[in-house]
């Protein structure tokens, strides 16, 4: 065994020079100043965000109670409040209430249809099985949201595998009653309110079953026997003690697909009836309309619901299972 | 709920979970039939038969390969500012308690929590106030804004688990700040940021809501599917187009899960 | 002759919290130096503030005779082993070892020459091609050992390096460490919370508590002579003995303190020495430690093995060496 490698040439000095050029010194500076470091690093983000992001926000804010010359068709920047009158006509209020129902029925049935998944995956899947659950779920959430409507539209299709399907069943008739009542029937599948609830469905599941999964990945398996070795039925297990716990994740998801739902403008027009939802009323009062300020209010309305939401949801602690 | 373990589920809990995701993925899956049926002028079902000509339809298309030309570029230049944005603002975070710490993570979640209808109306409307036509840097300057948050979460993430004393030890050891940033820091993190830069490259890749308001006259990938969907026109070349969309955002998640499977998990919920 | 590490008057504050308050220290050249106290004490802080990862609030650093405030850590020829050990997980073991010759600019094949001889010193020969991950604790403990000693530094920091190591590991490690600062007569600075640790291993050792330095001195002194209640307690559980008891015995009012195995216990229920009554006794091998009360004041002693005992509730009569009573400095 030899020392040489490790013992200290008695010459050599205790505290080493600054390296040469730009770097010796940069580098010195920013370890003597911390703060500095801090800043450069949160500049970029913050500039970019704060002018590109919050700003945008701002100018929508500010358009908002711009108005719209009727007759010229030229935006007029003054201060008003007209624009958000505007809002108060009875068929802009329909617009809202038929948004926030949807959304509100989505949500729900979003909630049902996420449960069994994530309580599976919680519960019962282990190691690769796991994994291929997580994959299941995450790969619908991350596909081409275009291409998840352009295949329920093919579905949908009136000579589509759907009415298809329903032939092969000899249940024809029953899609017919459906389809004949008056709301949520229509020609066919694909220009129906019916239709658009599918959609909705589909597209925002994902966005429930995570965060409903995390919040049961942390009820203790024990609670769960516990409750039956009390002589719980699986019913009163449920009740009172998954359901409660699961809650959270349940409200967390919820502000996904509430949110989601009332911001959405493609899925109504793809598929659906010509009446509009809010994204739809904002998307043609900016473009074909040309009335950006009333478009701007339209936005600020989904913006005050989630604001309301998210209070109420944070009251419930959903925030922990985000 | 860890002490499950061994007991399987009962069969209507197995069912339901197998019915929900049959629901959640027949539909992909039937995008693949469509692009082979020899039906032109509607969605028919069964398909009448067979056929792969519609690939070769596509593939002399010009209208899909400059919406697909530019999809590409924009995804890539968003990518990139998402990548150099996300990087500072984690290490950021993750280096130090400061002052509006939480309000950092709320400002770069923000893009992606309200909906993309909010950030692109905003976007529009400040382009309206500030008389800046539309242009390729429009679309970048949305895109680039809301793939930020899915390049923080996943270096994030990973700084979480990464010990501070090794950054010390570095820096024990001799290096300065860049020499450790260079060896230490950047080895650390590289996966999650290509994990994250994967994402952000398939989230912009796909993204419509935003881009419609952002584009002007401009066509990505998914504003021409958007036109198809409104009024169909070509239907065979939009099957295979949407099948070649599933095949090219399916990749980079693939990989991206694969690059961070032990640990961290791919930031879904910041779609 | 110039200090290894001198600190004049050295406070390191966070806010209110004075981790180090005031500190004078000098560390000789070639000395195996420990920092023995509490976890809170400071001790940690000392060390940091040498290595560079921390800066005086007030005083000065010295190492070496040359000022070290204001350096950064990677400028100072100082090198720690960490309690974590902190190995860079995406490197192996040789580049583990390599790395600070790598950034200093010191070449591929030299650098890996000079990193295989610093393995084969802590006895790791050939595990140049592992990943840190694959390693025992105490292998990664030699490797970052050897990481740090490749750089030939100054001084050697050690924070509590043995602390996740088992007992019979640990043993083997303090005598390896020993014998290693002996060969290289590298300064070592070795932080601990483990009295037997400290006065094992360490030439010099430094007792700290409440960001300030209580005594430093040798084993023999911290250990037979504390020179306040503190350090009395800390370090091998004196007993502590109060002024008006030492006043009968050495005639002067001060606190004082007695080593349990100076106390001999007789079976006597009269004569000379001190009346006390057996609480608990509790049987740890080579010796027996009694827990007594004398009148209130609560004592321990060291029965060997071999001597009878007394049972608990006997009455027992104490008896000591009049100069093995250690009157301390501390003030009554």
């Amino acid at each position: 065994m030899s020392l040489d490698a490790v013992v200290p040439r008695p010459a050599a000095p205790a505290v080493l020079p600054r390296s040469g050029g730009l770097r010796g010194v940069l580098s010195d500076l920013l370890w003597r100043r911390p703060g500095l470091l801090l800043l450069l690093m949160l500049a970029p983000p913050l500039l970019w965000l704060g002018i590109v992001y919050v700003g945008s926000l701002f100018a929508l804010l500010l358009q908002s109670f711009f108005s719209i010359d009727e007759f010229s068709g030229l935006i007029n920047r003054q201060f008003t409040l007209k624009t958000y009158g505007d809002l108060f006509q009875a068929t802009n209020l329909d617009i809202i209430l038929r948004t926030v129902t949807m959304a509100a029925l989505v949500t729900l049935a979003s909630a049902v249809i996420a449960f069994p998944i994530a309580y599976y995956a919680a519960r019962y899947a282990r190691g690769r099985w796991k994994a291929l659950f997580y994959l299941g779920i995450m790969l619908p959430l991350w596909s081409s949201y275009l291409v998840k409507v352009y295949a329920w539209k093919l579905i949908l299709a009136k000579e589509g595998i759907l009415t298809w399907l329903f032939d092969k069943l000899h249940l024809s008739w029953l899609l017919d009653a459906w389809l004949s009542l008056p709301i949520v029937g229509g020609n066919s599948l694909s220009v129906s309110f019916t239709g658009t609830f599918i959609v909705f469905v589909y597209v925002w599941l994902p966005f429930m079953i995570l965060p409903v999964q995390a919040a049961l990945e942390r009820v203790p398996g024990n609670l769960v026997e516990a409750s039956s070795d009390l002589g719980a039925s699986p019913g009163q297990t449920f009740r009172n003690v998954l359901f409660p716990l699961a809650l959270p994740g349940i409200v967390a998801g919820s502000i996904f697909t509430f949110s989601l739902t009332l911001g959405d403008y493609i899925i109504p027009q793809i598929i659906g009836t010509s009446r509009l939802f809010i994204g739809q009323a904002v998307y043609a009062q900016q473009g074909t309309a040309g009335n950006i300020p009333l478009a701007a209010a339209f936005t600020v309305v989904p913006i005050v619901i989630m604001g309301f939401y998210l209070w109420g949801a944070k009251r419930m602690g959903a925030f922990d299972a985000l | 709920m860890r002490s499950d373990r061994g007991q399987s589920a009962p069969f209507s809990l197995k069912l339901a979970a197998a019915c929900g995701l049959l629901f959640l993925h027949l539909p992909i899956l039937l995008i693949f039939v469509y692009a082979f049926t020899t039906e032109e002028k509607s969605f028919v079902w069964p398909p009448p038969g067979f056929t792969a000509q519609w690939f070769a339809v596509t593939w002399n298309r010009p209208d899909v390969w400059q919406a697909l030309s530019l999809s590409v570029r924009v995804a890539a230049i968003s990518t990139l500012i998402a990548l150099i944005l996300g990087t500072l603002c984690s290490a950021a975070v993750s280096r130090s308690k400061f002052f509006g710490r939480e309000t950092v993570s709320l400002l770069v979640i923000l893009p992606i929590a309200l909906p993309g209808i909010i950030t692109g109306i905003a976007l529009r409307s400040a382009f309206a106030l500030t008389d800046i036509p539309f242009s390729f840097w429009t679309i970048v300057l949305g895109h680039a804004t809301f793939c930020v948050v899915v390049v923080y979460n996943n270096a994030v993430a990973r700084f979480r688990r990464t010990s501070g004393s090794m950054i010390e030890a570095s820096m024990d050891l001799g290096a300065d700040g860049f020499q450790t940033f260079r060896h230490v820091v950047l080895p650390n993190i590289a996966t999650a940021l290509l994990a994250g830069g994967m994402l952000a490259f398939a989230l912009s890749f796909d993204e419509v809501i935003v881009t419609t308001f952002t584009a002007g006259q401009q066509q990505t990938l998914p504003i021409w599917m958007l036109e198809e969907l409104i009024r169909p026109r070509q239907r065979p070349v939009t099957n295979v187009v949407a099948m070649v969309v599933v095949l090219v955002t399916l990749l980079p998640i693939l990989f991206a899960y694969y690059l961070t499977r032990d640990g961290d998990q791919i930031a879904g919920s910041g779609k | 002759m110039t200090s290894a590490v001198s600190f004049k008057q050295v406070s390191r504050h966070f806010g209110s919290v004075r981790a180090v308050d005031a500190v004078d220290l000098d560390i000789a050249p070639g000395e195996f130096f420990a920092m023995l106290g509490p976890s809170g004490s400071g001790k940690t802080t000392c060390l940091r503030l040498i290595a560079g990862f921390e800066q005086p609030t007030a005083g000065s650093i010295s190492i070496f005779g040359e000022r070290a405030e204001g350096v950064p850590p990677y400028r100072r020829n100082v090198n720690t082993v960490f309690q974590d050990y902190a190995l860079f997980p995406h490197l192996n073991v040789l580049d583990n070892v390599a790395y600070g010759l790598m950034v200093k600019g010191v070449g591929k094949a030299e650098r890996h020459k000079a990193a295989e001889e610093a393995l084969a010193l802590v006895r790791l020969p050939g595990y140049g091609g592992r990943r840190p991950g694959q390693l025992s604790g105490g292998q990664r403990q030699r490797v970052a050992l050897a990481r740090a000693l490749v750089n030939q530094p100054k001084v050697l920091l050690l924070d509590e390096p043995l602390g996740a190591l088992d007992l019979k590991l640990r043993e083997n490690m303090q005598e390896e460490l020993k014998s290693l600062q002996k060969a290289l007569g590298i300064t070592f600075v070795f932080v601990t919370h483990d009295q037997g640790e400290a006065l094992s291993m360490a030439d010099r050792v430094a007792v700290f508590n409440d960001g300030r330095i209580m005594q430093v001195g040798t084993p023999e002194d911290i250990y037979q002579q504390p020179s306040t209640r503190f350090v009395a307690d800390f370090v091998g559980s004196s007993n502590v003995l109060p002024p008006d008891f030492v006043q009968r015995y050495s005639g002067q009012h001060r606190w004082g303190s007695l080593r349990p195995e100076s106390i001999r216990v007789g079976r006597a229920a009269s004569g000379d020495g001190v009346a006390a009554r057996v609480v608990s006794s509790n049987y740890l091998g080579a010796t027996t430690r009694l827990l007594l009360d004398a009148d209130g004041l609560k004592l321990h002693a060291m029965i060997p093995a071999g001597i009878s005992l007394p049972e608990p509730g006997e009455a027992v009569m104490l008896t000591f060496n009049r100069d093995q009573l250690h009157l301390m400095d501390e003030p009554a």
